[in-house]
């Protein structure tokens, strides 16, 4: 909001990244939210995955829909061009932006109302062209800005604020992904920063596009008992599968699990993720077996949470149509317009 | 042949309408046919008539041939090339008295089939066809040529063209031009052997085409498209806008590609829907990329959402509407203009949009290149407004030019250095008195110049604000910014009459050719008319002047509710009652004969006013 501006004063002993940057760079506006808003933890996670990853914040482009969650970016990384755009198409102004710069960082920013309901479709068209961005749902089951409705994640039985009971199947935003081709695909719960950090590192250095479904209880309007998506509901079922680090490049492998509990994998830029696993049987490199863990336990009631796929390998929007390296906005009249003698050619083709 | 009625003799001067089968092969014997005529140098008009289906219903093709270079629709047909059974009623009908019926005699037909003032011209073609091919295929794609050559001997058309234009189109594909030129021969042979002065149509050699080149509208955008620079496009198939994107893929691949990687320089995405491919125009238009889109009315109308948020929060996107007739799916394979008030005023609460209004392909490639421009330059949507009619046929016309010291108008951009230096940057404020801010791409600067885009309202430094004041503020600048706009875009085009005329018309886009022939036809009965083509929308200055300058000005154009006079009058101040609709929106291309007859019937009115009884006229 214009009438609220938040102190410039930052703490002397804050630590500083490679950039020489502390966390107070990396932060945006205050946030509007409702005091324990699940999104303004997930905004802190991220300043914190970026701070820690040391981008550069004029190097990321926010994008979000319309929405509670798709407020938020303009409460982190306030160096960074934001863009909040119309209800459930920020996927495709974030393919647009992708086309246009390959080289900035994209991070996509909805919610369950703005990406399983109005913007479904959007959702799953990129995810299947592997956009290279980091894509969080901030899923609190319920629309939060017009007050109370259930939206299209809210779990069958689920009991809205004022006693409804939710009929409808609900949609699995990270079973979606994994269908629709996603090769990046993680759920975490905004209460559980530990887990939340390494994700969105990790998210950030997938090349292609990564989802993060992030239950993100809604104090508002679905905090109650009934509802599948409080923050006692989620505490109680919340499933991990594996625990996350996220490692740069340049950090030395330290080996401190023992053989058979960890899984190393080697991002297309040289960084690495450790999974120790938590969950017997689930392989993240496997997108069946991912289906299928997330399922029966989702039939059990409970909350999987966790790098449920990643495929390191994968190629990007860009490397599907063999784009130029050169990012396409800054290229000039000498390499886009073929000239006054190539015309000529034409005309005399036309006749 | 019916006493009293002449036989039609013409030459040059003529329409010829071929009756196929969609499907059937038939469209290459018949653009063989049209550049033919033209290389005979006699200007031509085709018209491609079709249904939205790809195989077995009716279709048609539409040759105007006409010396005295009338490119417009004339109506009714001289000669009739009957190679459907299923539409011959209809196709025997439209024949003008003392006009020409050719078709297959192989099966005879009965005489209730024929008319009277008709000469009915017959070839067995299945039967020679038969006989010279075995494979089915060939007989009925080589059966199309050889009509071709048949028609050469009737009409006089030098074989000596067809060789050459045959030798050209099947250039590397060189097996391919014994059987057709075979085909032609046995035609032209059979036509000359067997017939003799059936026809009183001809073809005569003359020099009418000049530079001129042949070229449908979709294909010139879509290369206008890419000398403008533009990067990503985002589309959705739908008739009959698809072509253009097609056409922009295919240039591409030609002069777009990196020699030294094989890398592209574009990238284009046949999006899910067109929310989907608008979205990604304006996510790159953001983003510093040239973008657009093609798509037709309905796509415009899933669009909207979208185009309030590129008007309000100010990205560039440039949309080319090739228009066919709505409203719903309405008449997907034919033209109207009937998407002006729909695209000039898309979305919700107050907006304005640029149109350009190309009547050719020229004009579409000059106007493609112009609305990537003029996108940046005003950080708006524009809009290209063409139609059917231009887009999906080939015409004759000027050139494409390019001037190879142009450069882009990337408009006003920011940069890093400016940034550093310590320009003042505010996303949304009036910096240069035009309506028009800075902006800045994203990534520019590690300190300077983000901002934060929405659609919600906002101050001039683009933080989220509510306030009235803020609002207006904002939304006067719109309009500032968009009166800036009427004088970059293309201006009217003013023709005055040799007289003084009371009467004025004003027009645009694909009527243009239609009307070029009515201005004639209406000064040889006597009908003075001062004309001015319009080619974009916020309207020129000239515009107001014109219409001041007339008792009556009529509006001509291809829509039910005359859309551009309605803007004329809420846009202008003008009197309704000064501006006199003429409508044409069935579906076909408006003919000068049409509105000679409206414009004539209402103008003559006015001119020979009853001696007695004045006041009532």
């Amino acid at each position: 909001m214009t009438y609220i501006t938040k102190p410039k004063l930052h703490h002397p002993t804050l630590p500083a990244n490679t950039l020489g940057l502390t966390r107070r760079d990396y932060e945006g506006k205050i946030s509007t939210l409702c005091a324990g808003c699940g999104h303004d933890s997930i905004s802190a996670a991220i300043v914190q995955a970026c701070w820690e990853l040391a981008i550069e914040p004029h190097r990321v482009a926010k994008l979000s829909g319309i929405g509670c969650s798709s407020k938020t970016p303009d409460y982190f990384l306030g160096q960074s061009h934001g863009f909040n755009s119309v209800h459930g198409r920020m996927p495709s102004v974030a393919t647009g932006a992708n086309l246009a710069n390959r080289e900035l960082l994209y991070l996509g920013v909805s919610g369950d109302g703005d990406s399983a309901s109005i913007g479904l479709g959007q959702f799953a068209h990129l995810m299947r062209r592997g956009v290279n961005m980091t894509y969080i749902v901030e899923n609190n089951g319920v629309y939060g800005l017009t007050k109370g409705q259930f939206s299209a994640t809210a779990d069958a039985g689920s009991k809205s604020k004022r006693g409804a009971v939710n009929k409808d199947a609900p949609i699995d935003m990270v079973s979606l992904a994994l269908n629709m081709g996603a090769t990046y695909v993680a759920r975490s719960f905004s209460g559980d920063k530990a887990q939340l950090v390494p994700l969105i590192k990790g998210a950030l250095a997938h090349r292609g596009a990564a989802l993060l479904d992030v239950i993100s209880p809604c104090v508002a309007f679905n905090n109650h008992a009934g509802s599948t998506k409080s923050y006692d509901y989620v505490r109680e079922h919340n499933d991990a599968v594996n625990r996350l680090d996220f490692m740069p490049k340049r950090e030395a492998i330290v080996a401190d699990y023992s053989p058979g509990e960890v899984i190393e994998i080697t991002l297309h830029d040289g960084s690495r993720l450790r999974l120790r696993k938590l969950a017997a049987g689930h392989d993240p490199g496997d997108r069946l077996a991912a289906i299928n863990h997330i399922q029966s336990h989702q039939a059990r009631g409970e909350v999987v949470t966790g790098l449920l796929y990643v495929d390191p390998g994968t190629e990007d929007l860009h490397e599907h149509l063999h784009t130029v390296e050169t990012p396409l906005n800054r290229l000039t009249e000498a390499e886009l317009c073929p000239g006054a003698a190539r015309l000529a050619a034409i005309n005399a083709s036309l006749t | 042949m019916k006493i009293g009625v002449p036989r039609i003799e013409a030459v040059n001067d003529f329409v010829v309408k071929f009756a196929n089968v969609n499907g059937s092969g038939s469209a290459s014997a018949n653009e063989l046919f049209a550049r033919s005529v033209l290389r005979m140098g006699v200007p031509v008009s085709p018209r491609n008539i079709f249904p939205s289906n790809i195989q077995g219903l009716p279709t048609w093709y539409e040759v105007r041939v006409s010396e005295r270079g009338w490119l417009g629709r004339r109506g009714g047909v001289d000669l009739a090339v009957a190679m459907n059974p299923q539409t011959w009623d209809q196709d025997v009908a439209e024949i003008e008295p003392g006009g020409y019926l050719f078709h297959d005699s192989t099966k005879s037909l009965p005489a209730s089939k024929f008319r009277e003032d008709v000469t009915a011209i017959g070839v067995p073609l299945t039967e020679i066809c038969a006989a010279k091919y075995s494979d089915p295929r060939e007989r009925q794609l080589l059966k199309n040529i050889m009509v071709v050559g048949v028609l050469s001997a009737l009409l006089g058309i030098e074989p000596e063209v067809i060789a050459q234009f045959l030798g050209e189109q099947y250039k590397g594909k060189d097996r391919l031009i014994k059987p057709n030129l075979d085909a032609f021969m046995t035609g032209l042979h059979y036509g000359r052997e067997h017939l003799g002065a059936e026809l009183g149509l001809k073809i005569g050699r003359r020099d009418a085409v000049g530079e001129r080149i042949f070229v449908d509208g979709n294909a010139a955008a879509a290369l206008g498209a890419v000398y403008g620079g533009a990067t990503v496009c985002a589309w959705y198939p739908l008739t009959p806008s698809s072509s253009l994107a097609e056409a922009f893929d295919g240039y591409c691949a030609k002069f777009r590609v990196d020699p030294a990687s094989g890398r592209k320089r574009y990238a284009i995405v046949q999006a899910e829907d067109e929310l989907a491919s608008i979205g990604i125009v304006i996510g790159a238009g953001w983003n510093g990329a040239r973008a657009f889109t093609a798509t037709s009315g309905p796509g415009v109308s899933l669009m909207s959402e979208f185009i309030g948020l590129a008007y309000f929060a100010e990205i560039p996107a440039t949309i080319v509407n090739v228009q066919r007739g709505g409203p719903s799916t309405g008449m997907p394979t034919r033209t109207q203009q009937s998407d002006l008030i729909s695209c000039a005023y898309a979305s919700h609460g107050d907006t304005k949009h640029v149109l350009l209004f190309p009547e050719d392909p020229h004009e579409c490639f000059e106007f493609a290149a112009a609305a990537l421009d003029l996108a940046d330059r005003l950080q708006t949507p524009v809009f290209l407004m063409s139609d059917l009619d231009i887009g999906m046929n080939q015409r004759l016309a000027a050139p494409f030019r390019w001037d190879d010291a142009r450069r882009y108008d990337r408009g006003k951009v920011m940069t890093r250095e400016e940034l550093e230096a310590g320009h003042p940057f505010g996303r949304y404020r009036d910096a240069d008195g035009d309506g028009i801010a800075y902006r800045t791409y994203p990534g520019t600067h590690p300190k300077r110049g983000a901002y934060f885009t929405r659609g919600t309202t906002k101050d001039a430094d683009a933080r989220y604000s509510e306030s009235g004041p803020d609002y207006v503020e904002n939304v006067q600048r719109l309009l500032r910014k968009f009166d800036a706009a009427r004088a970059l875009v293309p201006q009217p085009v003013l023709r005055r009459a040799e007289g003084k005329s009371r009467f004025g018309a004003i027009y645009f886009g694909s009527t243009s050719p239609a009307m070029a022939e009515a201005i004639d036809a209406l000064a040889e009965r006597g009908v003075a008319l001062d004309t001015l083509r319009l080619r974009a929308f916020p309207f020129a200055d000239s515009v107001a002047q014109f219409i001041a300058e007339h008792e009556s000005v009529f509006v001509v154009e291809q829509n039910r509710d005359g859309q551009l006079r309605m803007m004329l009058v809420n846009e202008l101040q003008i009197d309704p009652a000064r501006l006199l609709p003429v409508l044409h929106y069935d579906g076909t291309p408006i003919t000068a004969r049409f509105i000679t007859a409206a414009i004539g019937e209402q103008a003559g009115r006015a001119v020979v006013r009853p001696l007695k009884t004045g006041k009532a006229a």
